[in-house]
C-alpha cells in the first residue's frame, strides 16, 4: 500500500514535469491559431517554420557557433586538463577554483561581465563575441569531463610505452589520448549541447543581425504565443534529446567497461549519468 | 607525462575572459562617471538601498525562498522514494527525471504560457470539468510555478544521490535500538542527508534569485526581479555602474552560499559536485 502511494506520488511529479512539454508539442500540430480549439492535425507550422528567414538564419548561427565553440573549447579544455592533472598544490587548487567560476556564477553575471569586456575592448558585438563567450563557458565542462578520465589512467601506462620503445610523442598520441578519448568526446558533446541550449549569455554578448534560436524564440515569445515556436521547440527538444541519449549510452558503455576492467575503477566521468548530483546545472543559472 | 605548458592557452583564456571581466565588473561598480570624468565612489551601492530597489531585492528573495521551500517539500519525498525500494529500475527513473531539463529552459518556461493563458490548456480543461477558470498568468504565483518547474530536479538529484549512499545498516540499527519510523527519519536519515539538502537548496535558490527570463515571460513586462533589474541596467538604461553593483551583490550571495555548501560538504566537494 505504502509502495503504491509512493509510486503514485512519483508519477504525479512526472506528470508535472512532462505535461508542459507534451502540451507544447501537441499544439505544434494544431491547425488553429487560437489555443481554444483543436483544429485538426497539421504540419503547417513546421512548413512555415522552414520558410521563415529569421528562424533559418538563427538555426545556421546556432549550429555554426555550437560546432566551432565546442571544437575550440575541446582543444583548449583537453590541454588544460592535462596540465591541471600534472600540477600540484595551491596552483592546482587555484586553477580549479577559477575553472568553477563560470560553472557556478549565474549566467547573467557571466553574460554582463563578458559584455562589459567586449564593449570595453571596443570589439563590435556580433558573431565573434558570441563565439568567444560560448567557448568561455564551454571550456570548464570539457575540463570537468576529461579530468576524471585522467585520474583513472594508470600512471605507469606512459612509462610502459616509453620502455617499449615509443617516443614521448608516440606514447602521448597512441596511448594517453586513446585512453582519455571517451572523456574528450563526452566533453565535446556536452559543450555542443550547452552551446545550443544557451540563452542568457548569447542574449547579452551578441549584436544586431546575429541571433541564435534561443534569442529568436525569446523575442517571439515576448510578443505572445506563436505556433511556430511550438514547432521549433519540438524540433529542438528532439534534437537535443537524441544528442544526449548518445552521450548517455556512451557513458554507460564506459561504465560497463570500467566495471569489467581489472582495476575496477568506478567510472566517474562528469556528465549526464543519473547518479551524478547535478547534471547540466550550468545552463540553468539563469 | 606532459609538461604543464599544455595549460598555457587555457590560463591566458581564463585571464582574459574570466578574470578581467570580473575585475571590470568591480571597477564599474565602484566608479561613477560624471561629465568631468569618472571617480571612485560607493554611490552605486548606496542607490541599491533606495526603497524601490530594496523592494525588488526583497521580492526576489521572497520568491526565490518560496520556490526553494516548495522544491524541498515536493522534492525530498521524491528523492526518498526513489532511493527506497518502491522502484526497481532506478537508473531509468532518474534519467526520466533529468530529461525535461534537456529542453531549453526558455522553451520550458514558454510552455507554461500555453498552459496558463486565458484560453490556455488549463482553463479549457477546467471548463470541460465544469470548474471555474483560474487566471494566474502574469502574477507572482505563475513566476513561482515557473521556478519550481524549472529547478525541481536540482533539488531532487543531490538529495537522491546522498540518500542512496546511506548505509542501510545504519537505518536498521536505529530501528533495532528502538527508534520508531519518525525518529529514524528525524534523527538518522534527515541529518545524514543534510549535505544533499544544502546543495539542493543552493542549486535552486541561486538560479531562482537571478532569473530574468521566468519573471519576464510568466510575470509579464512589469514584473521586476533582481535579474530583470540587471538586464534593464545593461540593455535599456545603460547604467553599467549600477548594473555592476547589483551583479556584485549577486556574486556575494553566491560566495556566501558556496561557503555554506563547502562547510557542509567538507573536503569532499569535488566528488559530490561531479
Amino acid at each position: 500500500m505504502v509502495k503504491f502511494l509512493e509510486r503514485c506520488y512519483v508519477y504525479l511529479v512526472f506528470v508535472f514535469l512532462y505535461m508542459p512539454i507534451a502540451v507544447l508539442m501537441a499544439y505544434s500540430f494544431n491547425d488553429s491559431r487560437s489555443r481554444g480549439t483543436w483544429g485538426g492535425f497539421t504540419l503547417r507550422w513546421y512548413a512555415e517554420l522552414f520558410q521563415d528567414r529569421t528562424i533559418m538564419t538563427s538555426l545556421y548561427y546556432t549550429l555554426l557557433i555550437g560546432v566551432l565553440a565546442s571544437l575550440i573549447a575541446t582543444i583548449i579544455g583537453t590541454m588544460a586538463a592535462l596540465g591541471i592533472h600534472n600540477s600540484r598544490g595551491w596552483k592546482k587548487k587555484l586553477i580549479m577554483n577559477i575553472t568553477y567560476i563560470p560553472v557556478l556564477n549565474p549566467d547573467i553575471v557571466t553574460a554582463i561581465s563578458l559584455m562589459i569586456l567586449f564593449v570595453f575592448a571596443k570589439v563590435r558585438l556580433g558573431f565573434i563575441t558570441l563565439l568567444l563567450a560560448h567557448i568561455t563557458f564551454n571550456i570548464p565542462y570539457v575540463i570537468l569531463s576529461v579530468l576524471p578520465k585522467l585520474r583513472q589512467l594508470n600512471k605507469h601506462l606512459y612509462e610502459a610505452a616509453l620502455d617499449l620503445g615509443a617516443t614521448p610523442g608516440q606514447a602521448f598520441w597512441k596511448v594517453i589520448i586513446p585512453e582519455i578519448m571517451p572523456g574528450i568526446v563526452t566533453g565535446m558533446l556536452l559543450a555542443f549541447t550547452l552551446s545550443i541550449d544557451d540563452f542568457v549569455i548569447s542574449f547579452f554578448t551578441t549584436g544586431s543581425g546575429v541571433s541564435t534560436l534561443s534569442i529568436t524564440a525569446y523575442s517571439m515569445a515576448r510578443r505572445g504565443i506563436n505556433p511556430k515556436i511550438n514547432a521549433l521547440s519540438t524540433i529542438m527538444f528532439v534534437f537535443v534529446l537524441v544528442l544526449l541519449v548518445i552521450v548517455n549510452i556512451r557513458q554507460e558503455r564506459e561504465q560497463k567497461k570500467g566495471r569489467g576492467g581489472k582495476n575496477g575503477a568506478k567510472s566517474q566521468s562528469g556528465g549526464y549519468s543519473p547518479e551524478h548530483s547535478d547534471p547540466q546545472f550550468g545552463t540553468e543559472w539563469v | 607525462m606532459k609538461k604543464s605548458s599544455a595549460m598555457i592557452p587555457y590560463l591566458v583564456w581564463m585571464a582574459i575572459f574570466i578574470i578581467v571581466p570580473m575585475l571590470l565588473v568591480v571597477y564599474y561598480a565602484f566608479t561613477v562617471t560624471t561629465p568631468e570624468g569618472s571617480t571612485w565612489s560607493l554611490d552605486n551601492f548606496a542607490r541599491f538601498f533606495e526603497p524601490i530597489y530594496l523592494r525588488v531585492l526583497w521580492r526576489s528573495l521572497a520568491l526565490a525562498l518560496v520556490s526553494t521551500v516548495i522544491c524541498l517539500l515536493l522534492g525530498y519525498p521524491v528523492a526518498m522514494i526513489m532511493a527506497g525500494n518502491a522502484f526497481t529500475r532506478k537508473n531509468v527513473l532518474m534519467l526520466l527525471f533529468v530529461v525535461p531539463m534537456w529542453m531549453n529552459f526558455l522553451l520550458r518556461t514558454y510552455a507554461w504560457l500555453t498552459i496558463l493563458e486565458r484560453n490556455g490548456f488549463l482553463n479549457i480543461l477546467l471548463t470541460r470539468l465544469g470548474l471555474p477558470q483560474i487566471n494566474i498568468l502574469y502574477t507572482s504565483t505563475a513566476v513561482v510555478l515557473g521556478m519550481v518547474y524549472n529547478f525541481l530536479p536540482f533539488m531532487v538529484l543531490p538529495i537522491y544521490s546522498v540518500l542512496s549512499k546511506i548505509d542501510k545498516g545504519v537505518i536498521e540499527a536505529a530501528g533495532d535500538l528502538g527508534a520508531n519510523a519518525v525518529q529514524v527519519f528525524t534523527r538518522v536519515i534527515f541529518p545524514l542527508s543534510l549535505p544533499g539538502v544544502v546543495s539542493g537548496i543552493t542549486m535552486v535558490f541561486m538560479p531562482a534569485l537571478t532569473t530574468f527570463v521566468i519573471s519576464r515571460l510568466l510575470g509579464g513586462g512589469q514584473f521586476t526581479l533582481i535579474g530583470n533589474l540587471i538586464e534593464q541596467q545593461f540593455l535599456v538604461v545603460g547604467d553599467w555602474g549600477f548594473g555592476s553593483a547589483i551583479s556584485m551583490v549577486m556574486i556575494i550571495f553566491i560566495l556566501l552560499s558556496m561557503a555554506i555548501m563547502s562547510f557542509f560538504e567538507g573536503e569532499d566537494k569535488e566528488a559530490t559536485l561531479w
